[in-house]
């Protein structure tokens, strides 16, 4: 036991001198809740637009007033052609172009039924997406100020309640995704580089010439990832609670015993990929391919997975970020408990234990 | 020049014989544009929406009807009381609840107005939004509907309506693959190309060949000429890699000029390569570059409005974003590639990306031999 | 055979307060087998780096092949040959691509490079293993493919930075064949070694303790000054009085 609390005080040793590469491991989590909380939003503001108005009647003066009221549009009143627009868009100088057709107003007050045009900038579809939604729900609510005048009967009403959420606020989303990429980071990319590294230089034959037993050696090595993970998943819950005033809506300590699992799950993939790179760069982009990717891509915390192709859905089960994102939003954000997440739990635990097992056996037969 | 040719051939056999290395530079660009443009999608559809029908009425079951022959809704459990609704919705199985109270047919004839109740699971905040915008839409069209089955139709002045027809131009189809594949092309060259060329000059540094190299007549150009041009040229192979895969894949062709989205992509290369060669003086061991690298690439990936629009980016924000390299090649890669730009168009673009170049490998230059 | 080919003068460098070379001066003759010696931490490495222009000094003279180690580190790179302690062949480069690398960048002509390797690979005995990769070879073979390579050039000094370190006796024994070799075709030898069986094969020895050179002769007028038999004594009774301890 002393022995391996002097091996484990060397590796704490070595990952805490390096300063840089520590600054980095805790900075990340804290950046990312800036960006991903105030910066990342698909909320947009001052959009440049054109407003084209061949019809100059009432409406269309009184629909362009509102667009130019609303802060998500920076209105530029011009009579362009059509020629002109297209430049305009190819320069990329504004992102939509309103355009009221000649006979708008026209066709408003004696059909009763009239057509604005909007174009959007579609290469970049999400923009093209939120100002198309932006101006129809300016047009729509001018429509509905038309309506109040006359008194429609048989109105049935909907009343829309959000759950969980109700300010949509996107913060909820990104949270255990973030710890799921943050300990992909630390526990499975920098513990199998750390033990990688010792292979390349040739120090890892010293330690295991040593007295101790190999897998000693190398549990010690993951034991300062591992609290470098449990003091990244605090800072996030601190950062989400004091800055994004997300508070964990169930139990703590149930979400720091998930976390504790998912740690050790991470910790043995590490291990596995560790065991099988020869070189640290092979190592890294192991890594990246094997755990980066499917994190990002496939546990849902980017995009959902119900979007995808059933070929992805199905690879989706075997990341175990995807169960962890569903954990945590169960615990932090429904308030669940134990009982609505057991059969996610049961999946890491299974995970964990395979993934144990399997570089158990791949570092004997290295070693033979 | 004698000494770069030898640098290069050394570089190059190196790089060609690091199998595992040189699969993951080409196979990991490949899997991320097969995959990503695939789960990247954040259209809303197949919402799961649970029905709590209190009422039981011909207009109920004929709502019900209506909303799944949308093709918006799929169904989520039926005959369900509330509580089994919003179990569905703990579970994850259910979106939505829409909530018919007792006596809405009846409620609805007699006086004229009735509420329906609608409850969104609103962790998907979007999915929330559309999915209750859409059901709101499906009811207003129900809505109409009843009105003038129950009104006689002349004496009823429609209210007027403001129709609003969309183009979306340069992508109509509104093609989610054809908008994240160009942007997910710059972000595979410029991880490639600064991890890449960070690890391998501070893999150098961690085994002790650049002592050897130090006390060679080699000057400093020469060795980072003959780091840079290899990542270069690997990053130009994986890009026109990317645009034979985009074509094949997905159908997208360059509406603009492709020899003028090289020439970007060239001097675009320079930069990022100088990214990696600063990152590399900081560091002294492969782990330390890692990090460092992960930590900027993360953030220039978030930044780039790859993502999300630049545009709904608070103004300090956008003031970062006018200091990513990546955001200026993606917005470039869309303008060229989905609409056609010129290079009048993306000259000033290009202009900032070669003061990057400039400014980084300038920097890497003079830190590089500051610490050696 | 006049002029010495390395010159230092009060040569000093210091980290912060931390003086790692203290004032060195020595000269070098040519063809020379000249040992450094000293406990790790002695300041050993730092100031052969400071004489292959590794690291500008903070004080003091020194020439380098009659080149100044402040103003002419270019033209010194090219007159000398470096072998470091740590590794400095390309692992992953086959023996002959190794060869191919470090010829070509001093400047060897095609021509000139082709017979080099292959003398270089007759007399090491290794025009077998020319293909393979330099991570399959033993390590002794590797430390004397390493000392050909840094000697291609046939440069005036050849600086080796504790070449031998790991290696068997026999393989030793060899490497010091090499090492004799090249100082019979003129070249100067300055070498650094832990090993005190080594200390007696060079012509003149050096000892650093904490930063200063303390001894400075031939292996056997050190012995006859310290009255005992072997350098090992020698070594010990100066290394006795050292305040640095090795980090």
């Amino acid at each position: 036991m002393k022995q391996l609390l002097s091996f484990v005080r060397k590796e704490f040793h070595h990952v805490f001198r390096d300063r840089k590469t520590l600054l980095m491991l805790f900075g990340l989590p804290i950046v990312q809740i800036i960006l991903f909380g105030f910066a990342l939003t698909n909320e947009i503001k001052n959009a440049k637009i054109v407003v084209a108005d061949y019809s100059k009647d009432f409406s269309s003066r009184r629909i362009t007033d509102k667009i130019e009221a609303s802060r998500y549009f920076d209105v530029e009143k011009n009579l362009l052609s059509h020629e002109e627009i297209e430049l305009a868009f190819k320069e990329g100088k504004i992102k939509m172009a309103v355009v009221f057709p000649e006979n708008f107003g026209n066709d408003l007050l004696h059909l009763n039924k009239a057509q604005i045009q909007v174009i959007a900038d579609a290469s970049d579809i999400n923009t093209a997406t939120t100002l198309t939604n932006y101006v129809s729900s300016i047009v729509a609510d001018y429509q509905a100020q038309l309506l109040v005048n006359n008194s429609v009967p048989y109105r049935i009403m909907p009343e829309v309640r959000m759950l969980y959420n109700p300010q949509l606020k996107g913060e909820h989303t990104f949270i255990p995704g973030m710890m799921a990429m943050i300990m992909m980071l630390v526990c499975v990319m920098m513990t199998a580089i750390s033990i990688v590294r010792e292979k390349e230089l040739g120090t890892m034959e010293i330690l295991l010439v040593s007295p101790f037993k190999p897998m000693m050696v190398i549990a010690s090595k993951l034991v300062p990832y591992l609290l470098i993970s449990l003091i990244n998943i605090t800072s996030i819950l601190l950062l989400s609670y004091f800055f994004l005033h997300l508070p964990v809506k169930g139990s703590i300590l149930l979400l720091y015993a998930e976390g504790l699992l998912f740690i050790l799950c991470s910790l043995s993939l590490g291990l596995l990929i560790s065991t099988v790179s020869q070189s640290q760069q092979t190592a890294m982009f192991g890594s990246l391919m094997a755990t980066m990717l499917p994190t990002l891509l496939l546990s849902g915390f980017m995009f959902p997975i119900e979007n995808m192709p059933l070929p992805l859905q199905v690879i989706s089960n075997v990341v175990p970020s995807k169960w962890f994102n569903i954990i945590v939003k169960s615990i932090m954000i429904k308030g669940l408990g134990f009982s609505a997440i057991w059969k996610e739990t049961l999946i890491i635990g299974g995970m964990t234990v395979f993934l144990l097992a399997l570089s158990y056996r791949k570092f004997k037969i290295r070693l033979a | 020049m004698r000494t770069l040719k030898f640098l290069l051939q050394k570089e190059f056999l190196q790089i060609f014989r690091n199998k595992t290395l040189l699969r993951s530079i080409l196979i990991a660009p490949l899997m991320q544009l097969i995959i990503l443009p695939w789960a990247a999608n954040y259209e809303v559809k197949n919402i799961s929406l649970a029905i709590v029908d209190n009422d039981h009425s011909g207009y109920s079951q004929k709502l019900a009807t209506k909303i799944f022959s949308s093709g918006y809704f799929k169904p989520a459990g039926a005959g369900l009381s509330y509580r089994e609704a919003e179990k569905l919705i703990e579970s994850d199985q259910a979106d939505i609840i829409l909530e018919i109270p007792p006596g809405f047919e009846r409620n609805l004839v007699r006086e004229g107005q009735q509420k329906l109740f609608i409850a969104a699971n609103a962790i998907n905040g979007t999915k929330a939004l559309v999915g209750s915008g859409y059901l709101g839409g499906i009811i207003t069209g129900f809505n109409s509907e009843i009105r003038l089955q129950w009104i006689t139709p002349p004496r009823f002045n429609p209210a007027p309506v403001i129709e609003i027809t969309a183009s979306n131009w340069y992508n109509p189809l509104m093609n989610y693959k054809v908008f994240m594949v160009p942007g997910i092309l710059v972000m595979l060259v410029t991880m490639i190309g600064s991890m890449m060329c960070a690890l391998n000059i501070v893999k150098e540094k961690e085994i002790g060949t650049i002592e050897q190299i130090n006390v060679t007549p080699i000057r400093k150009y020469h060795f980072i000429l003959g780091k840079l041009i290899p990542f270069w040229v690997i990053g130009m192979v994986v890009f026109t890699l990317g645009l034979v895969i985009a074509w094949l894949l997905y159908g997208i062709v360059p509406l603009g000029n492709i020899g003028l989205l090289y020439a970007f992509l060239a001097v675009y290369l320079l930069a990022v390569l100088g990214i990696g060669l600063l990152i590399s003086t900081y560091s002294t061991t492969q782990q330390q570059a890692m990090s460092l690298s992960f930590f900027f690439i993360m953030i220039f990936n978030l930044m780039s409005g790859l993502f999300t629009p630049i545009e709904s980016m608070p103004g300090w924000a956008q003031v970062i974003t006018q200091f990513n390299p990546l955001s200026y090649f993606i917005s470039v890669m869309r303008m060229v590639v989905l609409k056609g730009s010129e290079f009048s168009d993306i000259s000033h673009s290009l202009l900032v990306v070669s003061v990057f170049a400039v400014v980084l490998n300038g920097w890497a230059i003079l830190n590089y031999r500051k610490t050696s | 055979m006049s002029e010495p080919v390395i010159k230092t003068e009060k040569l000093t460098k210091r980290f912060g307060d931390f003086i790692a070379a203290d004032a060195l001066s020595f000269d070098v003759m040519p063809g020379e087998i000249f040992g450094f010696l000293g406990a790790n931490g002695a300041g050993k490495t730092t100031a052969m780096r400071m004489l292959c222009g590794l690291s500008k000094p903070t004080s003091g003279e020194a020439t380098v092949a009659g080149y100044d180690v402040y103003r002419e580190t270019d033209l010194i790179k090219k007159n000398i040959g470096y072998m470091s302690q740590k590794f400095s062949l390309y692992e992953d480069l086959t023996v002959v691509e190794n060869i191919r690398f470090y010829a070509g960048i001093y400047g060897l002509t095609d021509k000139a490079i082709r017979e080099k390797s292959e003398a270089l690979l007759d007399q090491l005995g290794m025009t077998h293993e020319a293909k393979k990769l330099v991570s399959e070879l033993p390590l002794g073979w590797k430390q004397k493919l390493s000392f050909s390579v840094a000697v291609i050039h046939q440069p005036k000094v050849v600086f080796l930075d504790e070449p031998t370190g790991g290696v068997d006796p026999v393989t030793r024994r060899q490497f010091w064949d090499l090492i004799y070799d090249a100082s019979d075709k003129g070249m100067t030898v300055f070498v650094t070694t832990h090993y005190m069986d080594e200390a007696e094969y060079c012509n003149r020895v050096s000892i650093m303790v904490d930063g200063r050179i303390d001894a400075l002769d031939s292996p056997q007028n050190l012995k006859k000054q310290f009255s005992v038999h072997s350098m090992d004594e020698v070594f010990y009774q100066l290394a006795r009085g050292a305040k640095r301890t090795a980090d």
